[in-house]
C-alpha cells in the first residue's frame, strides 16, 4: 500500500444538470463493493454521497465530491464554491429548504438533504462561509 | 451452480460484441474466443440477442427427449407461449396442441400467478417486508440483485416465480390422482435464458421442482401442425384467465396486485438505473416495483420466436375474451401461502470482491487504479475486457496480462523499434494522424 494507506476516489459533479446527479455515488458503490465492505455500510455512503451530489447541483452549480476509504472508515468530503450557508442550524432542520420552485417541481428540495446526510453518517461537519463556498465532511465508519 | 448460457465455440469469432452489452461485465474475450466469467453472469440473455454469430446459446432440454423420459409428463407453459401464432384465436387450442404432441397433462404458469397475485394481498399484511416491495418473478433480475443489490435483498417478495409455483402444484394433483411419484416429470416452456438456468439453481427453493426448461421457439415449431389440426370438438377449455396470461408482459404482473401504486421496469439497463436510485434513498413513492430484464418482459425473451412488439399486440388481442381472472377457493390460497413460508431469501454473492481480506483488497485496488491511470479509457475491446477499468481489474487478478493493451503495445515499440512508426500497427480508429498518403476526405484501402 502507499503512504497513507487509504484508498482516494474523486468525482467532479457537474452544475444543473439534475439528471446526471447519482453518477458519484455509482461509481463509489461499486469501488466499496470490490473491497468486501458490508451491504449496510455501502448504503449509507450512498446516501450520503447522493443527497451530497444533489446539494451541489441544486445550490452551488457543481463541486467536487472526493471519497477516502481506510481499513476503518470511509470519509467523503464536498467541496463546492457556491453561495455558502448563511445559518446552518437552520440548514440542518428537517424540511428547510432554499431551493428555487423549478427544483421543488421535479421533486428535489424537500429539506431533507442535510438532515439525512447527517442521519447516515456517524461525524458531519460543515464549514461555509457566504460568497466562498461550503465543504461538507462526512465520516462513515465501517464495522468491524 | 450451473448456468444454461453457454458459448458454441465453433461459432465464436471473438468478435467483442457480447462483451460491452453484458450488464455484468461477465464476458472477456481470450485467444480469439469469449469466455464467460461463471459467478457473475445472472443469465439475463443479452449477450444471445447481440451475438451476429449465434454463438451464444441458452442449453435446455430437448422436446422429444423431455416426452419421452416420463411416464406421465406435465407441461407448465408460460403465457408468453400464446404471442407467438399467427392468427390465434383461443389459448385452449395451444394448450390442447400440447396434449396432441404428448404431454399428458397442463398447467399453466399463468392459472399459478393469478393464485400468486392473489395472496400475496394478504401476505403482506402478515409480513413485514421493505417498501418498496421488489418482484421475484424474473430469475436474472433477483440474480442481479443478489451479486450487485444486497442491500435490497430485504425487498424482494417471497422469491418463487409462477412457473415454480406451477410445478409444485402440478406435481401434487398427479400424486394425488395416484401416478408414481418416479413416473412423473415436469417441464417447463420458457421464454428466456434465466428461466432456463432457474430449473437447476432456483433462487429462493431449497430443491429444484422441475425436471428441464424447454425453449418457447422448441415447443413452437412442434405445435404447428397439430395446431392446425385440431377440430373445434376436440378442444377442452384449460385456460386460465386474463390477469395471469397479462404477466408475459410488462406491466402485467403489477396489475394484478389490486390498489397497489406500482411502477413496471423492463430492459436490463433500466432495472440496474431503478435498482441504483433505491440504493441511494431515491425511493419511489410506490408500493410495487415489477422488474424484467427483457424489454417488454417476458415476451422480448430470447427464447421466443416473436418480436415482443408484435408479441405483446396478439397477447393483448388473445386475452381479449378471456375471463378477468380464476378465483382461487380458500384451499387453494392456504395451500400456496404455506409454499410462500417455506422460500428462502437469497443470499448476497459476493462476487466483485478483490479479495476476502479486506487489507489485500485494498492493496489490489489501488494496483488497479494505478494501471487504469496508464490506460486510454476508450473502451476500444481490444483487449478483450469491456473497459479499461476492468482490463486492469483482469491485470491485477491475473486474468490478463498488460501486454493484452495495444497501446501499451504501441508505447513499447516507441521505445524499443527506432525507426519504425508505431501507428502503422495500430487500427485506423486508435492512430495519431492520419496517412501521409491520404489527403482530407479520401478514404484509403
Amino acid at each position: 500500500m502507499n503512504g497513507d494507506d487509504r484508498i482516494h476516489l474523486s468525482y467532479q459533479v457537474e452544475g444543473g444538470d439534475l439528471t446526471r446527479a447519482g453518477e458519484a455515488s455509482s461509481g463509489v458503490k461499486q469501488t466499496l463493493r470490490k473491497l468486501g465492505i458490508d451491504p449496510g455500510t455501502i448504503r449509507r455512503v450512498s446516501v450520503c454521497m447522493y443527497e451530497g451530489e444533489i446539494n451541489m447541483v441544486i445550490h452551488a452549480n457543481g463541486g467536487l465530491a472526493m471519497v477516502d476509504v481506510g481499513l476503518d472508515d470511509i470519509t467523503i468530503t464536498l467541496t463546492d464554491y457556491g453561495p455558502g450557508i448563511p445559518d446552518i442550524d437552520k440548514a440542518m432542520q428537517a424540511g428547510w429548504s432554499t431551493a428555487a420552485d423549478s427544483v421543488r417541481d421535479l421533486g428535489f428540495g424537500a429539506g431533507m438533504g442535510l438532515p439525512n446526510m447527517k442521519k447516515y453518517s456517524d461525524e458531519m461537519k460543515i464549514k461555509s462561509i457566504v460568497g466562498v463556498g461550503t465543504t461538507v465532511t462526512m465520516v462513515v465508519k465501517i464495522p468491524s | 451452480m450451473r448456468h444454461s448460457v453457454a458459448l458454441a465455440l465453433k461459432k465464436c469469432r471473438g468478435c467483442t460484441t457480447c462483451i460491452k452489452s453484458c450488464p455484468t461485465e461477465a464476458i472477456r474475450v481470450r485467444n480469439g474466443k469469449a469466455t464467460i466469467l461463471p459467478n457473475r453472469c445472472i443469465d439475463c440473455g443479452t449477450c444471445i440477442q447481440v451475438c451476429p454469430h449465434q454463438a451464444v446459446r441458452s442449453q435446455r432440454a430437448d422436446v422429444r427427449e423431455a416426452l419421452e423420459r416420463f411416464p406421465y409428463t406435465i407441461a407448465v407453459p408460460d403465457p408468453a407461449l400464446y404471442a407467438q401464432f399467427h392468427n390465434l384465436d383461443d389459448v385452449n387450442i395451444v394448450l390442447n396442441a400440447l396434449l396432441a404432441i404428448g404431454f399428458d397433462d397442463i398447467y399453466e404458469s399463468a392459472a399459478s400467478a393469478e393464485v400468486l397475485a392473489d395472496v400475496m394481498d394478504d401476505w403482506e399484511k402478515d409480513h413485514a417486508t421493505l417498501t418498496p416491495e421488489l418482484s421475484p418473478a424474473c430469475p436474472a433480475v433477483v440474480r442481479l440483485i443478489c451479486i450487485r443489490f444486497p442491500d435490497l435483498l430485504g425487498h424482494l417478495a417471497p422469491v418463487i416465480t409462477p412457473v415454480e409455483l406451477a410445478a409444485i402444484l402440478a406435481r401434487r394433483r398427479a400424486e394425488e390422482a395416484g401416478i408414481p411419484p418416479g413416473d412423473i416429470g415436469v417441464f417447463s416452456i420458457v421464454p428466456c435464458s434465466s428461466q432456463v438456468t432457474a430449473v437447476s439453481a432456483p433462487n429462493g427453493l431449497k430443491k429444484r421442482v422441475l425436471d428441464g426448461a424447454l425453449a418457447i421457439r422448441d415447443v413452437y415449431l412442434e405445435l404447428l401442425e397439430p395446431m392446425r389440426q385440431l377440430s373445434h370438438a376436440e378442444i377442452l377449455p384449460l385456460a386460465s384467465g386474463r390477469e395471469g396470461a397479462s404477466w408475459a408482459f410488462s406491466g402485467g404482473e403489477a396489475l394484478s396486485r389490486r390498489g397497489a401504486r406500482y411502477i413496471s421496469v423492463d430492459g436490463i439497463v433500466n432495472v440496474i438505473k431503478m435498482l441504483e436510485e433505491i440504493e441511494d434513498g431515491r425511493m419511489p413513492d410506490a408500493d410495487f416495483i415489477e422488474l424484467r430484464a427483457c424489454t417488454k418482459g417476458c415476451l422480448g425473451g430470447c427464447l421466443n420466436v416473436e418480436n415482443p412488439f408484435t408479441a405483446k399486440m396478439r397477447l393483448k388481442d388473445l386475452i381479449g375474451n378471456m375471463p378477468p381472472s380464476r378465483t382461487p377457493t380458500a384451499a387453494a390460497r392456504e395451500e400456496v401461502a404455506a409454499i410462500l413460508e417455506s422460500t428462502e431469501k437469497p443470499e448476497f454473492l459476493p462476487t466483485f470482491q478483490l479479495d476476502p481480506n479486506r487489507r489485500k483488497a485494498m492493496e489490489k485496488l489501488m494496483l488497479i487504479q494505478q494501471l487504469e491511470e496508464q490506460l486510454p479509457g476508450l473502451r476500444c475491446g481490444s483487449c478483450g475486457a469491456p473497459s479499461c477499468r476492468a482490463f486492469a481489474e483482469d491485470v491485477v487478478m491475473g486474468r490478463a496480462s498488460v501486454d493484452d493493451c495495444i497501446f501499451r503495445v504501441r508505447e513499447r515499440m516507441q521505445h524499443e523499434a527506432v525507426g519504425t512508426d508505431p501507428d502503422a500497427y495500430l487500427p485506423a480508429p486508435f492512430r495519431r494522424r492520419a496517412r501521409s498518403s491520404a489527403k482530407d476526405g479520401e478514404v484509403t484501402s
